[in-house]
């Protein structure tokens, strides 16, 4: 319209001479136009559950933003208090929908990390545990095996119960200590090894499409990542399974290690190109996050960026491919069929999967349809669970905290199966069930799992 | 900063975590919902109890320390900014329904109670708690009542003063003070009940409220009809009310915003049409049967270049989204979006719309009009960058010229956001000089000391008018 030869006028960024080096690199790393977008109308405040939990505005969405803009514009130092209150947001991202200006909070919130992590002191310990895990661990394939191996042996050895027994577990702090008990079994043998790296379509194919398989998913969810390539199948998907793709960089990208996110998606966005695939199929909410993001992820990198734009447009999550493309099976629960009663389920939304990949109908459309089952509707479905990526380990009293309302909901169901879509959440439903609900009773399982079991007459492989 | 010994006195009332001065506290409660306004205080304080609020008051009173009283800070007239410092005073804890008394249709609350969780649980029981401002998801009962918040069924439920019917509030000097009651009707003496919704927290810091509740309508119908003429639109308004029927919603929405929302939504809408009216009414099914169909006539009278009637829910919905769309899609435009309320009779909202969008050009800034067509209640509304200081300067003089041609028309500078920091320059010249002086007496006798909400309302000096020139 009329101002077209506006924006001319526009300093993107004051011009302070930050004299804290940590203020300045935030200054540098922020993207100020999203800092000035927030409007500050506060419709965000009802979608954060770290300010439902608290009630206090600097725990808000709309509080953090305003924190961010006066450490960019000089009117408070970059204080630890301002670091624990960047680190004390889940990156749930529920105050994206809400948001009417669509300010990219995900994207501040990280940017933010990013600037604290390049002047963080870490205690040595917590430097070297970050060091191995984010740098030594996650981005490596053979080493997460082996991880997973040592893990098996460890859980299946009896060393497990040893070390239970001999009270090694006590060293650890209570929420780490409650974690390792809830751990699934660990495996050594990732989806392709068990799988192979194509596996075809059951019936006339509809695509070939590949699976993102994740780095903790294919070591602690392989189970999981096995029956989301049959359940493809089942719906008349070739998968392959590309074997150079690593991490996604989730983790680090939330811990504001960006660099090293980029990294990855660098290698991942070249280990898919040549797969000749129509979709990448994510069954992580949090992992599909970030990859459907690779676009912005990569966006200042020259030589990498239209790779980035071919991939992100192609990540889709499992429910929604089978959903929209696929020949769903039919769904039975066998248990109903004992009881003559239907067999009650409830879900609990993985937060990336509903805020970012926009992912929240499919799923539900998926339970309604598996006969014998009864889909009921818990309470805040949609609100964060608390283990938001390594939250409930980083944060265990605010994670305690949520995870204690959220289960409240989740018994007032009566379900039999509390499912979700992520395997941090899917953890954490464990972990809250072991707690606060009814162990025998309840029982957590990723979608995929529940539904594979479920497929009536289903190819034996 | 604070003496220390006042700080100890005041986490002595509250509780240590429920008073804070750290840096943070500070910066997140020196803003509100309104763009381009920012004054740090100097402490952050969340009363439990009405108790709590009046042993607060006193030790500001004795040191005379200002106190900004407020729930969720998403007002749009800088009304909870706190620019002279002192003390932000944080409703929320105060947040319980105290009692729902279903023989006198009442409700007691806390004010710190967010209006939407207050309207679940009324109609949960069965009632209806109408006033609807548009921030209700976060907005509270006590913000509500301090801005005498309207909404879109204002023109048939009337606004949030039309449901106080009692208070409890605690004056400058920490005396705790109660008005009205369970009483439909009530003469003892002044209305003070009625004097202090919409005061703005510059009379007393309301604690308690009790509010008169409705029997829900049993059913609804919604109707959208697009106008290629903006005065077949405005003369539908009228000819309905003349007509003598009150449509529970009555919206209006002009060409730019139209062709926002479309662009934003994707709703297919023509772009061509000059204004686009979504109504609603709701009662009796028969009596709404018989409403819609005549409203329809009118529409068709007036040349409705579309009608479209929801036959369910679902098509409701849709209706609606295109009104409901459009404040989002305004604010996606552009990083700063100013939201003003000019309000006319109704009988004048083509004239004002034409004259908001020829000072639009004048100016050559973006400003898109939605709003509450039935109530005459508009909200002009510019996108522009705060960092743009010319761009954002040429936006104020348009909206100074706005306020000014809603009281050439027999308007108002503000019908339901409040006067606060943004229009205080313009009361003077919607109550002129007397009626300034009237009401700073009143602001005297609450309180002396100018201690609740100081520099709101009432400006330093106010703004010269401006000549308009017609050319």
């Amino acid at each position: 319209m009329a101002n077209a030869n506006a924006p001319a006028a526009i300093q993107k960024k004051p011009a302070i001479e930050h004299t804290n080096p940590m203020a300045k690199t935030l200054l540098a790393k922020l993207d100020y136009d999203q800092l000035t977008n927030c409007m500050r109308c506060g419709f965000c405040l009802p979608a954060c559950p770290t300010f439902r939990e608290t009630g206090l505005e600097p725990e808000s969405p709309r509080g953090r933003i305003a924190l961010m803009k006066a450490v960019a514009d000089g009117l408070m130092d970059p204080d630890q208090a301002f670091q624990d209150q960047m680190n004390h947001c889940l990156g749930c991202r529920a105050c994206e929908p809400a948001c009417p200006a669509d300010v990219k909070y995900g994207q501040l919130i990280e940017q933010a990390r990013d600037a604290i992590e390049d002047h963080a002191e870490h205690s040595a310990p917590i430097r070297g545990v970050r060091k191995l895990m984010f740098k030594g661990v996650f981005p490596h394939r053979n080493r997460l095996k082996w991880l997973g191996r040592s893990l098996a042996l460890y859980q299946k050895s009896g060393l497990r119960a040893i070390a239970r027994g001999a009270g090694i577990m006590k060293l650890f702090p209570k929420h780490l200590r409650e974690m390792e008990q809830i751990l699934p079994d660990a495996s050594g043998k990732g989806v392709v090894e068990r799988l192979g790296a194509v596996y075809p379509a059951k019936g006339e194919k509809i695509a070939r499409v590949a699976l993102f398989r994740g780095c903790i998913m294919d070591v602690m969810f392989a189970d999981t990542n096995v029956n989301t390539v049959k359940l493809l199948s089942e719906a008349g998907f070739e998968v392959v399974i590309p074997e150079t793709q690593v991490c996604c960089g989730a983790l680090h990208a939330h811990s504001g290690e960006m660099d090293q996110a980029r990294d990855l998606a660098r290698v991942n966005v070249k280990a898919f190109r040549d797969a000749g695939i129509e979709y990448i199929v994510s069954n992580a909410g949090g992992c599909g996050a970030l990859l459907v993001e690779y676009d912005h992820l990569l966006h200042g990198d020259p030589e990498y960026r239209e790779l980035g734009e071919w991939f992100a447009p192609r990540v889709v999550d499992v429910s929604k491919l089978l959903v929209e493309k696929g020949r769903i099976p039919d769904f039975a629960e066998p248990a109903a069929a004992a009881a003559s009663e239907p067999v009650t389920i409830t879900y609990q939304d993985s937060c990336h999967l509903r805020n970012v990949m926009k992912s929240s109908t499919a799923p539900r459309e998926l339970m309604n349809q598996v006969s014998g089952a009864h889909f009921c509707e818990m309470k805040d479905s949609d609100r964060c669970c608390g283990s938001a990526g390594i939250y409930n380990v980083t944060q265990p009293e605010m994670a305690g905290q949520i995870l204690e309302h959220k289960m409240e909901h989740a018994n007032a169901t009566n379900a039999r199966y509390l499912l979700t879509s992520n395997p941090g959440c899917l953890l954490q439903m464990k972990h809250g069930i072991e707690k606060h609900g009814a162990k025998d009773r309840m029982e957590a399982m990723h979608i995929v799992d529940y539904l594979y079991e479920r497929i009536g007459e289903k190819d034996g492989r | 900063m604070l003496d220390a010994a006042i700080t100890q006195r005041l986490r002595q009332i509250v509780g240590d975590r429920n008073f804070k001065d750290d840096r943070q506290s500070l910066v997140a409660h020196s803003y509100d919902g309104t763009p381009m306004l920012q004054s740090l205080p100097d402490g952050v304080i969340y009363p439990e109890s009405t108790e709590q609020v009046s042993e607060i008051m006193k030790v500001l009173a004795e040191h005379r320390i200002p106190v900004v009283s407020r729930g969720s800070g998403s007002n749009l007239c800088g009304g909870t900014v706190p620019v002279q410092g002192g003390i932000v005073m944080v409703m929320h804890r105060m947040n319980r329904i105290v009692e729902v008394d279903m023989e006198n249709l009442t409700a007691t609350v806390q004010t710190g109670i967010i209006t939407a969780e207050f309207t679940a649980h009324i109609e949960s029981l069965g009632l209806f708690y109408p006033p609807d401002p548009s921030s209700m998801k976060i907005s509270t009962i006590g913000g509500n009542i301090a801005e005498c918040s309207g909404g879109l069924r204002g023109l048939k439920y009337g606004t949030t003063k039309d449901y106080v019917i009692g208070l409890e509030a605690v004056l400058a000097s920490g005396e705790i003070v109660r008005t009205g009651g369970k009483l439909m009707k009530d003469v003892a003496g002044y209305d003070l009940t009625k004097l202090l919704v919409g005061s703005e927290g510059t009379l007393a810091i309301i604690t308690e409220a009790t509010l008169k509740l409705v029997p829900p309508p049993k059913s609804k119908k919604t109707m959208l009809a697009m106008y290629k003429d903006l005065y077949g639109a405005a003369r539908t308004v009228s000819r309905i009310i003349e007509a003598k029927i009150i449509p529970a919603t009555l919206e209006f929405m002009d060409n730019p915003t139209i062709r926002v929302v479309d662009d934003f939504a994707n709703l297919g809408l023509p772009r061509d049409m000059e204004a686009i009216l979504l109504i609603e009414q709701d009662g009796d099914p028969e009596a709404v049967e018989r409403d819609i169909e005549r409203i329809r006539a009118i529409c068709e009278a007036e040349q409705a270049d579309r009608i479209d009637v929801a036959e369910n829910r679902e098509q409701a919905e849709k209706l609606l989204t295109a009104r409901r769309s459009a404040f989002t899609a305004l604010a996606r435009l552009r990083p700063t979006t100013i939201l003003e309320d000019a309000t006319v009779p109704r009988s004048r909202i083509a004239d004002m719309v034409l004259r908001i969008n020829e000072i639009a050009r004048k100016y050559d800034v973006s400003i898109a009009t939605f709003g509450h067509a039935g109530d005459g209640n508009l909200h002009p509304t510019a996108t522009t960058d705060a960092r743009d200081l010319e761009e954002v300067h040429r936006v104020e003089q348009a909206f100074e010229e706005i306020f000014e041609a809603a009281i050439e028309l027999g308007g108002t500078i503000t019908g339901e956001h409040g006067v606060g920091l943004v229009k205080a320059p313009f009361l003077e010249w919607k109550v002129g000089s007397a009626g300034i002086g009237l009401m700073k007496g009143i602001k005297q006798a609450f309180d002396p000391n100018n201690l609740l909400n100081p520099g709101k309302i009432f400006a330093k000096e106010t703004r010269k008018r401006v000549v308009i020139n017609r050319g």
